[in-house]
């Protein structure tokens, strides 16, 4: 073989090992777009960052899954729908118990579970939502209570709040509900749901928060911010009720009884 | 061939060092002793000494992460350890997939299998860069998806899944396509430990290369064997393989006759009177 001949061969091979590195690349790079979304019951342990960052940060480690104390972690295997040997849990089998000490977070040499997390209450690793209005015991005017008892943020981030069963007409309907100020996504209240199929449930973030336009203004918070009214002189309110309704102070809509 | 009666002596401490890693990291699981807990990506000795894959936290730092300082540390003390004993040391002596692609190779010279695909011994510097620049482009540590060393050794500890098919498919790479097609010519770690090796102490040194009858049984029993070559046969070289491939298994000091190599340093020099050689 002459120079020239083994300088072209060696473009050539070059040239073949880039291409099949690139294909190799390409076809990494795709199939890693779509292996890594997270199913909307799969939920990360505390403290974790959002899901992009997360990818780069957890180096698959799985010492959170050993530190954490009920075992309800899983280090996702392939074939299953979560990254691989990324920390999961799925709350109707096993909820997070929301640590004291944080054990998964001090666990984690990376940081993917940000260590600045100190207070488990501030974790949020979704938002329950009932999302049945049909099936909740509590909404059929019973009083199930069960997801309210077991909230480890009871009163906070789940109240009961009662109104008028028009069902019997004489009893009150004790309805759960969530607030997202306090709620951390430990999932207990949706792990413990009695229903075959829990009526609540832990979503993810977005896809169970709404968003209000960010140009939008409360008029209320408004007025609060402002000290009085923005509109001067404040209009009087008028009712446009339909027919037969009248408006009680303090109490709302009430039905006109002909006196 | 030169038959050789001794016990394979290296071979022999490299299965019982294999073996003994993952008896480490297995006691936990199985038999809830955890001296380890964790896998090669990253893991704790008892509770006090962090142990991170440095080729990891790269992909991590790439992908835009500031990890915390046990993941650094970890990968510090990792990445001075095979500066110093050669970083392919990981691939002879600790890593998981090594057994399954020795298994592949013996099996293949058994089997006669002979031929297949031919891709060139550096396309695994290809395929590291290519991680890099993925983890880089993606923000994420795209490698650790199909990577068949990880998947292997954390499916030990927490559940294999379908990591067995991986497993699988590098086997039959391995046996049927091209002779020690995973771990000597495309395995992204094998490329990056053998970079951090580059400069490293513990070589295989040729101290009686003198005494070699080109018997050849050392090029067969290599799985880098173009390392050898030089060091044995350039007599302006010195007498120590020096290439960052060669992974120190030993094999060559089990397998030689005429007992010419021997785990040394990088500074070995020639003997000053070539003490070997018969004199003329
Ligand atoms: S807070 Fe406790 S239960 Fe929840 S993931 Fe962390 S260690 Fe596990
Ligand atoms: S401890 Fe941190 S780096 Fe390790 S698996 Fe858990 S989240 Fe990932
Ligand atoms: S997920 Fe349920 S139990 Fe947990 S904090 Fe929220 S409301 Fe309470
Ligand atoms: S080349 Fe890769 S798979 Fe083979 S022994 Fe080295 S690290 Fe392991």
């Amino acid at each position: 073989m002459n120079a020239s001949t083994s300088r072209r061969q060696f473009i050539v091979d070059a040239a073949r090992m880039a291409c099949g590195v690139g294909m190799a690349g390409l076809g990494l790079g795709a199939y890693v777009k779509q292996a890594q979304a997270l199913p909307p019951v799969a939920f990360r342990p505390p403290g974790a960052r959002s899901e992009q960052d997360f990818l780069g940060a957890c180096i698959r480690c799985g010492l959170c899954v050993r530190d954490c104390p009920p075992q309800i972690l899983g280090l996702a295997q392939p074939g299953q729908p979560v990254a691989t040997g990324t920390p999961y849990f799925v709350a109707r089998s096993g909820a997070c118990e929301m640590c004291e000490n944080l054990p998964c977070i001090k666990a984690c040499p990376t940081g993917a579970l940000d260590h600045r997390l100190t207070d488990v209450a501030q974790a949020r690793m979704g938002l329950a939502v009932l999302v049945d209005h049909e099936t909740c015991l509590n909404f059929l005017g019973l009083r199930c209570d069960v997801c309210y008892r077991v909230c480890p943020l009871i009163d906070k981030a789940i109240t009961l709040e009662p109104r008028h069963n028009e069902r019997t007409g004489r009893h009150t309907i004790f309805e759960p509900v969530v607030h997202a100020d306090a709620c951390t996504g430990c999932g207990k209240c949706e792990a413990s749901c009695v229903l075959e199929v829990a009526a609540i449930k832990v979503l993810p973030m977005p896809l169970a928060k709404g968003e209000l336009g960010s140009h939008y203004r409360l008029g209320w918070k408004e007025k609060e911010k402002a000290g009085g009214s923005l509109v001067a002189p404040e209009i009087e309110h008028r009712y446009q009720l339909p027919e037969g309704l009248r408006y009680e102070a303090g109490k709302g809509l009430a039905t006109e009884t002909p006196q | 061939m030169s038959a050789r009666a001794s016990v394979p002596k290296w071979l022999l401490l490299r299965r019982g060092a294999q073996l003994a890693f993952l008896a480490l990291f297995l006691a936990g699981p199985w038999f809830g002793f955890w001296i380890v807990k964790g896998n090669y990506n990253y893991s704790l000795t008892l509770d006090l000494l962090p142990l991170t894959d440095p080729y990891v936290l790269l992909q991590s730092l790439l992908a835009g992460h500031r990890p915390e300082r046990n993941a650094l540390l970890g990968a510090a003390i990792v990445a001075v350890c095979y500066a110093l004993v050669g970083g392919r040391v990981f691939c002879a002596w600790v890593c998981p997939v090594n057994p399954v692609t020795d298994l592949a190779a013996w099996l293949r010279s058994r089997l006669g299998i002979k031929g297949g695909a031919h891709v060139s011994r550096h396309a695994r510097f290809g395929l590291l860069a290519m991680t890099l620049v993925l983890a880089l482009a993606t923000g994420s540590i795209a490698w650790e998806f199909v990577n068949p060393v990880s998947l292997l050794h954390r499916g030990l500890f927490f559940g294999f899944g379908l990591a067995w098919t991986a497993v699988l498919a590098v086997f039959l790479f391995d046996l049927v396509f091209m002779n020690r097609g995973w771990c000597g010519h495309l395995c992204p770690v094998g490329a990056f430990y053998s970079l951090l090796g580059h400069r490293s102490l513990l070589r295989v040194a040729l101290p009686r290369r003198a005494a070699c009858d080109d018997c050849n049984d050392c090029f067969a029993v290599c799985p880098e064997p173009l390392v050898i070559r030089a060091p044995l046969k350039d007599a302006g070289v010195r007498p120590v393989i020096l290439s960052p491939q060669c992974t120190n298994c030993g094999r060559c000091i089990d397998v030689c006759a005429k007992d010419v190599f021997a785990f040394g340093t990088r500074f070995q020099h020639s003997p000053p009177l070539d003490a070997c050689q018969a004199p003329k």
